[in-house]
């Protein structure tokens, strides 16, 4: 039931698109996702469904893999692709009652779908393919200019390296937690919203205890290694841009003014 | 006599079609006769825990059969469910799992799911608690006040509370004194006994297995090494050591006796055992 979850998880792998520098990828990935909201038309989408199917294959992730993100996010497809059928003003193709189905709205209905599509899959293949810590790594670099105005970076990224090092650790607690309870004849799948509902409570409660007992010892181990808040912290691995890199980012900028030249021509 | 679990040429593969695959049972034929005592043995990773998830429905095979006295166990819905009160199964530190305000409470999940009177349900819980050693005064209090082994205690009254006719324990003494683990399997003893049902006691601890039960039984990669009385299996020293397993330290003992050319006996696995033979032997270290 929770091996749906595939968010933050790593696929361990040694190709290309694996060992890029974090940096490159966090940046390419925002770019891409800045992208996908100036896109207009099938050509710009075809491009960058062509950038994200091209790392995808050298990343050897599946179709399947990729798309699994999905499931939880079907209510929210199916809801904007309605809302944006039936509310966008335009040519009417269809009407009855006070509905009526515009050209514009299926037409705006699928680009927000797809882009939704392509949203999820392109931020996925960079958990996919990036180790929580060497996310957190390249995410800290990156904000390294913000610790001028005073903004806590090494800690937020180390809080962050922490909540993501903890979700399979967590996942995998609860399924443990559910199978005992299973064990011990719960049901949670049956009977209405409530009864489902009280059914939470023999995971929830042990999850609880358990997490802040986690809390608890990391926090001890932490102070025993007498660890301070990262002034002149060195890294084990230190981040290098290699030649690897300065290609994927000639492939970005390739990519960012193909998108912006097919924006222009309305393509 | 029939068994009262089994399974045939059990198979089950985990996170299929995903670069994470993995065959965790290849073919496995287990079986348990009712009132026995089996103990599962087998490094970190051969299976076990997988082989019992099977014994109570937690897991469905891939390939293969669950028979409960003879019936397939995924044949009926209903059946499936009954399953779980039938072959109880205790986890691993199962002490994290206690959920509710009181012991007494948490005891009694299991059969108020079973949806038993609350007179019954009431006397089981006293009957589980008799079992591992709670007093009344433990079953009042919050099971997060317990102490470790108290809450260990608790949890597998919860087990014990739905009467199960099969019982599976997962490492059920790991982390406890060596005090608290005698008393633990001694309680489990008396339920087998009393209740004569079938325990199945996953364990990696040879001198437990060993002195616990009557059959052991050797999981390595998925499958079913060996099989037999501790006397058989420990009997195949090599063998278990390839798979990276210990005999009792009395056996290895004897063993280390018997290459230094002492005619002793070599299936000797508990140290009472070992007492008898070096009193009554032909040594007359007895007398000496």
């Amino acid at each position: 039931m929770l091996k749906d979850i595939t968010l933050g998880q790593y696929f361990p792998g040694d190709t290309a698109i694996h060992r890029l520098d974090p940096r490159v990828k966090i940046v390419l990935t925002v770019e891409y996702i800045v992208l996908l909201f100036l896109a207009k038309w099938f050509f710009s989408y075809g491009l960058i469904l062509l950038f994200l199917v091209c790392s995808a294959i050298t990343a050897h992730i599946g179709a399947k893999t990729l798309m699994s993100g999905f499931k939880p996010l079907i209510i929210i497809i199916i809801v904007t692709a309605v809302l944006n059928i039936l509310y966008t003003p335009g040519e009417p193709l269809v009407s009855f009652w006070k509905i009526s189905i515009t050209k514009e709205g299926i037409s705006t209905a699928f680009f927000m779908v797809l882009r939704i599509l392509l949203l999820v899959c392109g931020t996925f293949l960079l958990t996919y393919t990036t180790s929580p810590i060497r996310l957190t790594d390249g995410m800290e670099s990156l904000l390294k200019p913000l610790k001028k105005i005073k903004v806590p970076v090494h800690e937020l990224a180390m809080m962050m390296s922490i909540a993501l090092r903890f979700i399979p650790t967590l996942i995998e607690e609860t399924d443990k937690i559910i199978s005992a309870q299973k064990a011990r004849g719960a049901d949670f799948t049956s009977g209405n919203i409530i009864r489902r509902a009280k059914a939470l409570v023999p995971i929830l409660v042990p999850l609880f205890v358990s997490a802040f007992r986690r809390a608890d010892e990391l926090a001890t181990a932490m102070e025993c290694r007498c660890y301070n808040n990262g002034e002149n912290r060195t890294k084990l691995n230190v981040l290098v841009v290699k030649r690897a890199d300065y290609a994927a980012i000639a492939v970005g900028v390739v990519l960012l003014a193909g998108t912006l030249i097919f924006r222009h021509y309305g393509l | 006599m029939s068994p009262i679990i089994e399974t045939q040429k059990l198979t089950h593969i985990y996170s299929k079609g995903t670069p994470f695959e993995h065959l965790a049972l290849d073919g496995v034929d287990f079986s348990v006769d009712p009132g026995e005592f089996v103990a599962v043995i087998g490094q970190t990773g051969s299976g076990k825990s997988t082989l019992i998830q099977h014994l109570n429905g937690l897991l469905q095979p891939d390939s293969g059969k669950v028979l409960f006295n003879g019936q397939d166990i995924w044949s009926s819905k209903a059946f499936n469910n009954s399953i779980r009160f039938k072959v109880g199964l205790v986890f691993q530190y199962p002490e994290y799992q206690l959920f509710e305000e009181t012991v007494f409470k948490d005891i009694s999940f299991g059969p108020r799911n079973m949806g038993l009177s609350p007179s019954e349900i009431e006397e089981r819980v006293y009957e589980a608690a008799g079992f591992v050693g709670l007093t009344e005064d433990q079953l009042a209090k919050s099971p997060f006040d317990l102490s470790g082994g108290g809450k260990r205690r608790a949890a597998i009254a919860g087990v014990i509370a739905m009467r199960p006719e099969v019982l599976i324990l997962d490492e059920p003494t790991a982390g406890l004194d060596p005090m608290g683990s005698r008393n633990l399997m001694e309680n489990i003893r008396a339920y087998h006994r009393e209740n004569n049902a079938a325990v199945i006691l996953v364990t990696h601890n040879m001198e437990e297995a060993a002195r616990q039960a009557n059959r052991l039984t050797v999981l390595s990669g998925g499958k079913i090494v060996m099989d037999g009385t501790p006397e058989k299996v420990f009997d195949n020293m090599e063998a278990l050591e390839k798979m990276r397993l210990d005999t009792p330290e009395i056996t290895q003992v004897f063993s280390c006796l018997r290459r230094m050319g002492f005619d002793v006996p070599q299936s000797v696995y508990t140290v009472e055992q070992a007492k008898s033979v070096l009193l009554d032997g032909k040594w007359g270290l007895g007398n000496a």
